[in-house]
């Protein structure tokens, strides 16, 4: 049984994760690209618990959580190389 | 009744994470940019949470299927990650775009760069 309600809110988000992409192709400088993969990160956390909550499966919740863990460490080791730190 | 909370917090959910997105679109550097995505998609995605717990719940009400409980609790320790990692990466992402190098546009006070040369800010 699927929940078309969710099914829909996960396409709309999904439609905002595009909006975002446009940003990360056209971005003018690294920040405006890491920004926007920052946003893309937690887009696809709440369109991953909708899709869970769709398709009636809780291993998708969990995938969600490991991808908001993992994208938070690239996001930091981005931001530290940014700075110039990591001698 | 629970269906209709269910789509307000949907609505709700859609309506913050489209506006953080094309929020990346309309502010002019990366700071306003940063502030814009990263407050409309957190806000956003504890919504679509709550969504998904209202509905978790509902179905242990209606079913008595203990797989319910399970999404339930599942989606409140992605949300809890979610908002002690967010704002925390955005925070990152800010000092070291300004230790790069990457000025604020149009802005009259830096206070951040007054106090690394080390003056009062």
């Amino acid at each position: 049984m699927i929940f078309a309600e969710f099914f829909y809110g996960a396409m709309a988000i999904a439609l905002g994760a595009f909006i975002t992409l446009i940003r990360i192709m056209l971005g003018p400088s690294v920040p405006d690209r890491v920004v926007g993969v920052d946003t893309l990160n937690t887009l696809v956390v709440a369109g991953m618990i909708l899709l869970g909550a769709a398709y009636d499966r809780v291993i998708y919740i969990d995938i969600a959580i490991v991808y908001a863990l993992l994208s938070y460490i690239g996001t930091l080791v981005i931001a530290k190389y940014l700075q110039g730190g990591l001698e | 009744m629970i269906k209709s909370i269910i789509y307000v917090f949907l609505a709700i959910s859609i309506t913050f994470n489209l506006l953080g997105s094309f929020s990346l679109h309309r502010f002019p550097d990366v700071y306003t940019r940063l502030h814009g995505a990263t407050k409309c998609t957190t806000f956003g995605t504890i919504f679509a949470v709550l969504a998904v717990i209202v509905h978790a719940i509902w179905q242990i009400k209606e079913i008595g299927d203990p797989k319910y409980l399970q999404m339930a609790l599942h989606s409140l320790v992605a949300l809890i990650a979610l908002m002690l990692t967010n704002p925390t990466g955005a925070h990152a992402i800010a000092k070291a775009a300004h230790l790069s190098g990457y000025k604020p546009a149009k802005a009259v006070i830096d206070a951040y760069e007054r106090k690394l040369r080390g003056e009062e800010a």
